[in-house]
């Protein structure tokens, strides 16, 4: 069961990748469905067993490597925390094959991609069961390159190309800094294994590192690989660009699956992270920042998915900030949660996209409401779940996060409670522009257009719905394991919260404003959503040319992709030029061209005695062979 | 006499050329003749390749010790022997070297057309003296051994490579015998002081600090070419470029490793002091030809080329974790060294099926390839990946144990060894997506075939060690764990002693 849920994918992905041609598009598209609801079940039997069923569970595979100490096993790691994610890694994933089958029955090469989208998940679920930092950097390059594949799956797309390559390259920056942490963490520890690092942190409290506490700069590096991953800010850029993948690879890695790594990560790390306040402060101001800093250009944006993007860039923030003020149970519940409702999201999206003959520019949807009603309702559902509307699973796990922040009572939570409340305004609002621009008003698309939309077929509705009724539940059904009076008992100390964090009850004694506040802030959003659009639609416009500054510094994403260009990008192709043709070709190269040529001029003369005659070499060997021979005997005989 | 019994380690060394020389007495029509010679050729190194897998099978890997040792008594006179033996640094080199020869031949199977007798027996004789590189426990039959590989390396490039194939077989050869004329001469001091050149007895003579130096740097000229090193690496490109594909593939899967196997064999053991005198300057060397080479690779609008310099950047990486001194860093570079061996070598066969379908290894002139040879593809993606030290894929292991050794050792190194992981994976995949993403531009490429039964017989065997090299290393490991932990417990020991007299 432990080792199905893992390796099921795999082999879904093997028989489709290999055997594709053979078996055909159906057989192998059904074929990779088969294995992840197998895996699927495994994962959800192993959740009931190791996470209610309080039995954690460590299986060791295979020596990985072994150098004077440096050791490293291929295992699976089995506990609460490993297996909430395996749970709902395999569950998600396994709807989402099901959407693609029909999502993608009008694509040539469907086995590639349902080969494609078993590996990520093969690697996701080695990543989140890895008992040792090297294999958790397995998984998390392994869904870094599935995910690279995936984004460029249309290949023949240029810009589909550009997107993969920037993900894989912006989330290699942030392994740099995995792998040093991976190396400091062996130095300080003298293991990368999970179980004996834990044990051993208080024998190392005091380490130093370049007059730095090791646990300080372990989590600080670590960090910053998580935000690669994650699309933290200054990493972020990658993340809405990989919106040219399909749709079903932007729901389950962009949205549910992949993206959340990093806050596992720091999960996973919890007892370093624990003793390492300052890593923690760090954590806790750049999720903030990303937070409403994301939530800002997603209130611009034109293009469907890109809204939704910065909408999982901008939640991904509320769980970094969370996991720093030390509440990590919080941040898993809202990953948690997150993973159902933006995976809706993203499939309604999909839907409509569908429906709308593949336009992704709002500005050319509207009236279609009544045409789809299913992805109408789903589209509802998961925007009331972001906005983190009562009842729905989005509001328990945004309101613990932003509690969280306010009973840490630090300044980094207050600035995280502060741009959380802000950000959550601006959710609700983007959510229901999208929502209203896309369905409401005149039909903006061309007449062609309209006359095409539909309702999508089963296979897309069945995932839609069971997700739906995910995004209204979840929240509810788990609240009590994950952060209410259970939490202890159902982590079972996979999560580690140090002897002074008292976040998890002091969660429950903050004023009662503030409880109140995120669902306050959200209709709030909501009206204003409404007037603008729906009661005064002509109110954009002139706020955008009021306020032409602001708009066009959002509209264009704070100009970071600009900026990146011109200091790094560029510079790089320049260097790269330069030290090609200066430093390689004129100075290395000059330098023994310059002395051939020299050596050829002195050989000019030389060259005569060359003359090709045999007998004059013969000759002139038996004076060197005199030469030698007199040499040696003078030598002998002394 | 050793384990296996017989002398196989000579054996090994002899039979390609024995080979050869059937090779050399067939006669007849020209056509008769190619395929005699590429039979001859291609069952003499499958029987060389199955009789080295004695050594995977037999060799102990729990001692450090040189095992199947050989010893003819060669010039007694001089104290010159002739001594064959491998111990777990040299002895996976054998096995790299024996099994790329089979595959590059079947390479060469349709590519060569002309002079394809001649061109067999270059090849035969080029396996030879590699693995005879590797055997040779003796400085003196190194260096023939060592300066031997040149001759067969020079004919292939110069008579069957491309366009300017006479200049780049002259810069090879005149850059790798430069270095090695003053290895020469470090050799006759040892001798000279030493009385032997048996190098297990050369190990137990210690040497004055001064000397070292001097020696030291003798031996780099040699080596230093030879990985090759910046700035001395000039002459890998130009070979790359104009050498015919198989020869590509044994220049780096097998002779690139000939400098650090250097720098392993003899510097390291012989010099410890010098060695770590030095390692300051090796590593910023190493440093820059990371960063540097990555960062020409990005520039490169040929496809030979970018992967040259990819080659000189991996190599970067072997060097600085040779001079770390720790059993992770010495374990990563060796393990970087062969997995380079393969991945390299197959990206070269990569590039050399596309040449011989277009014959043209300008990277504009493709684009879309992955619509009409998908299975070339994809291959073509896992060994980009492999090259990008992408876990799970033979790359991976050693660079992680290379950065985790560099950190040890100074963590500004091995950020700068682990900035090649970014700039690694830009080149790369910039390669991958002008040549196989896009969309078909040109009429010639829509007509190209996916990959022939035979180009599927070179590649599986590679594909399935770069993914064994990956998920499984420690069946590699274990071979050289004993001896670079003796390695390091003897430098560490000299370095001790070293400072003791100091004192």
């Amino acid at each position: 069961m432990f080792v199905g849920a893992v390796f099921f994918p795999l082999l879904g992905a093997t028989l489709a990748g290999f055997f594709g041609r053979w078996l055909g598009d159906r057989a192998s598209q059904w074929v990779t469905v088969l294995c992840m609801a197998l895996a699927a079940f495994c994962g959800v039997s192993a959740f009931i067993q190791v996470a209610l069923g309080h039995a954690p569970a460590v299986i060791e595979i295979v020596t990985f490597i072994d150098v004077a100490g440096f050791e490293v096993n291929w295992a699976l790691r089995y506990d609460t925390l490993s297996v909430v994610m395996v749970a709902m890694v395999t569950f998600i994933s396994t709807l989402i094959h099901i959407y693609s089958v029909g999502y993608m029955s009008h694509d040539p090469t469907t086995p590639r991609f349902f080969a494609y989208l078993s590996l990520f998940t093969f690697m996701m679920l080695m990543l989140v069961t890895a008992d040792n930092l090297v294999q958790l950097f397995f998984g998390w390059e392994g869904v870094g390159l599935a995910s690279y594949l995936l984004i460029g799956y249309w290949y023949e797309k240029e810009s589909a190309n550009r997107a993969a390559m920037k993900a894989f390259i912006v989330n290699r920056v942030g392994d740099v800094f995995f792998m040093l942490g991976l190396a400091l963490t062996y130095w300080t520890f003298g293991t990368v294994e999970f179980a004996t690092m834990f044990a051993g942190i208080d024998q190392h409290l005091g380490d130093t590192f370049l007059g730095m506490r090791s646990l300080e700069v372990i989590g600080v590096l670590l960090f910053l690989g998580a935000c690669g991953k994650s699309a933290q800010l200054g990493f972020h850029t990658w993340l809405p660009d990989a919106m040219e993948g399909p749709t079903p690879v932007s729901a389950l890695i962009h949205a549910a699956t992949m993206v959340t790594a990093g806050v596992f990560l720091v999960a996973r790390m919890s007892p370093i992270f624990e003793q390492a306040p300052v890593a923690l402060t760090i954590v806790t101001i750049v999720g903030a920042s990303t937070c409403l800093f994301a939530a800002t250009i997603g209130c611009v944006q034109n293009d469907i998915k890109r809204i939704i993007a910065y909408s999982t860039c901008s939640q991904l923030g509320y769980m970094f900030f969370a996991a720093g003020v030390g509440a990590y149970q919080g941040a898993i519940f809202h990953l948690f949660t997150h993973a159902f409702f933006k995976a809706l999201l993203f499939l309604g999206a999909g839907s409509v996209i569908h429906a709308m003959s593949d336009e992704q520019d709002i500005r050319k949807m509207g009236g279609i409401w009544r045409k789809i009603p299913a992805t109408y309702a789903v589209m509802w559902v998961g925007s009331l779940a972001l906005a983190g509307v009562p009842f729905f699973a989005g509001y328990y796990s945004k309101d613990f996060v932003l509690e969280a922040a306010y009973a840490s009572h630090t300044a980094a939570g207050m600035f995280a409670f502060i741009c959380g409340c802000i950000a959550a305004f601006l959710t609700a609002f983007y959510s229901w522009r999208l929502i209203i621009l896309t369905f409401h008003g005149e039909p903006r698309a061309d007449h062609h257009t309209m006359e095409h939309v539909h309702e999508s077929p089963w296979t897309m509705l069945v995932p839609l719905v069971l997700l739906a009724i995910g995004a209204v539940a979840v929240g509810a059904l788990f609240v009590e394991y994950f952060v209410g009076h259970e939490w202890e008992a159902f982590w079972n100390g996979s999560i580690v919260n140090g002897a002074a964090n008292h976040i998890m009850h002091a969660v429950h004694e903050v004023p009662s404003w503030v409880p109140l506040a995120p669902t306050v802030i959200a209709i709030a959003g909501i009206l204003l959503a409404y007037v603008m659009y729906m009661a005064a639609p002509q109110l954009p416009a002139m706020l955008a040319a009021r306020f032409h500054g602001i708009y066009l510094l959002l509209l264009n994403k704070w100009y970071f992709d600009e900026l990146y260009d011109r200091i790094f990008v560029r510079p790089a192709r320049r260097l790269a030029y330069m030290l090609w043709k200066v430093g390689d070709a004129r100075i290395i190269d000059g330098m023994p061209n310059g002395v051939a040529a020299l050596v050829l001029e002195g050989t000019r003369g030389a060259v005569r005695v060359q003359s090709g005659r045999v007998a004059s070499y013969a000759f002139s060997m038996i004076i060197g062979l005199v030469v030698f021979v007199t040499i040696f005997l003078l030598g002998a005989t002394r | 006499m050793n384990a296996a019994g017989f002398p196989l380690l000579s054996l090994l060394t002899f039979l390609p050329l024995v080979g050869a020389l059937i090779i050399l007495t067939v006669r007849g029509d020209e056509k008769i003749v190619a395929s005699n010679a590429r039979w001859t050729a291609l069952w003499t190194s499958v029987i060389t390749f199955a009789l080295s897998l004695i050594l995977w099978v037999q060799f102990d890997k729990s001692t450090a010790d040189f095992q199947f040792v050989e010893r003819l008594s060669w010039m007694p006179n001089l104290g010159l022997n002739y001594v064959m033996g491998v111990d777990g640094i040299s002895v996976l080199f054998v096995l790299l070297a024996t099994f790329l020869t089979p595959l590059c031949i079947l390479a060469s199977w349709e590519a060569i057309t002309t002079r394809v007798r001649e061109y067999m027996i270059a090849f035969l004789v080029l396996e030879t003296m590699m693995v005879g590189m590797f055997c040779a426990l003796d400085f003196v039959l190194f260096y023939v051994f060592f300066e031997a590989v040149l001759i067969p390396m020079f004919l292939i490039i110069g008579v069957w490579g491309g366009a300017r194939r006479v200049y780049a077989a002259f810069k090879f050869f005149l850059y790798t015998l430069l270095g090695s004329v003053l290895m020469l001469l470090a050799i006759l001091l040892l001798w000279y002081r030493a009385g032997t050149t048996d190098i297990v007895q050369l190990m137990s003579t210690p040497m004055p600090a001064e000397m070292q130096t001097w020696v030291f740097l003798a031996f780099f000229a040699s080596f230093a070419v030879k990985v090759p090193m910046w700035p001395v690496h000039t002459w890998l490109p130009d070979a790359h470029v104009e050498a015919p594909t198989a020869g590509s593939v044994i220049l780096a899967g097998v002779l690139l490793k000939m400098g650090a196997y250097g720098f392993l064999r003899f510097s390291l053991p012989l010099l410890p002091e010098a060695s770590a005198m030095f390692a300051p300057f090796m590593f910023t060397l190493s440093v820059v030809a990371v960063i540097y080479t990555s960062f020409v690779a990005l520039a490169q609008e040929d496809m030979k080329k970018l992967i040259a310099y990819s080659s000189v950047a991996h190599m970067g990486i072997v060097t600085l974790g040779i001079f770390t001194f720790n059993a992770q860093g010495l374990s990563g570079a060796l393990y970087t060294m062969l997995s380079h061996g393969i991945v390299s070598g197959a990206l070269f066969l990569c590039v050399g099926v596309l040449y011989d379908r277009v014959h043209s290894r300008e990277i504009a002139r493709y684009g879309g390839i992955a619509k009409v040879m998908p299975a070339y593809a994809l291959v073509f993606m896992l060994f980009t990946m492999g090259s990008v030290a992408l876990p799970g894929l033979a790359g991976f292991p050693g660079e992680l144990l290379v950065i985790v050794g560099a950190w040890r050792v100074n963590p500004w190194v091995a950020l700068g060894a682990a900035t090649g992981m970014v700039l690694g994976a830009a080149y790369m995949l910039y390669l991958y997506r002008r040549v196989a993403f896009g969309r078909i531009q040109r009429d010639e490429l829509r007509a190209l075939f996916d990959m022939s039964p035979r180009e599927h017989a070179i590649f599986a065997p590679l594909v399935i060690m770069t993914l064994w090299m990956g998920i499984y290393p420690q069946s590699f490991l274990d071979f050289f764990a004993a001896s670079v932990a003796q390695l390091v417990s003897r430098h560490e020991a000299a370095l001790g002693a070293a400072r003791l007299a100091g004192m």
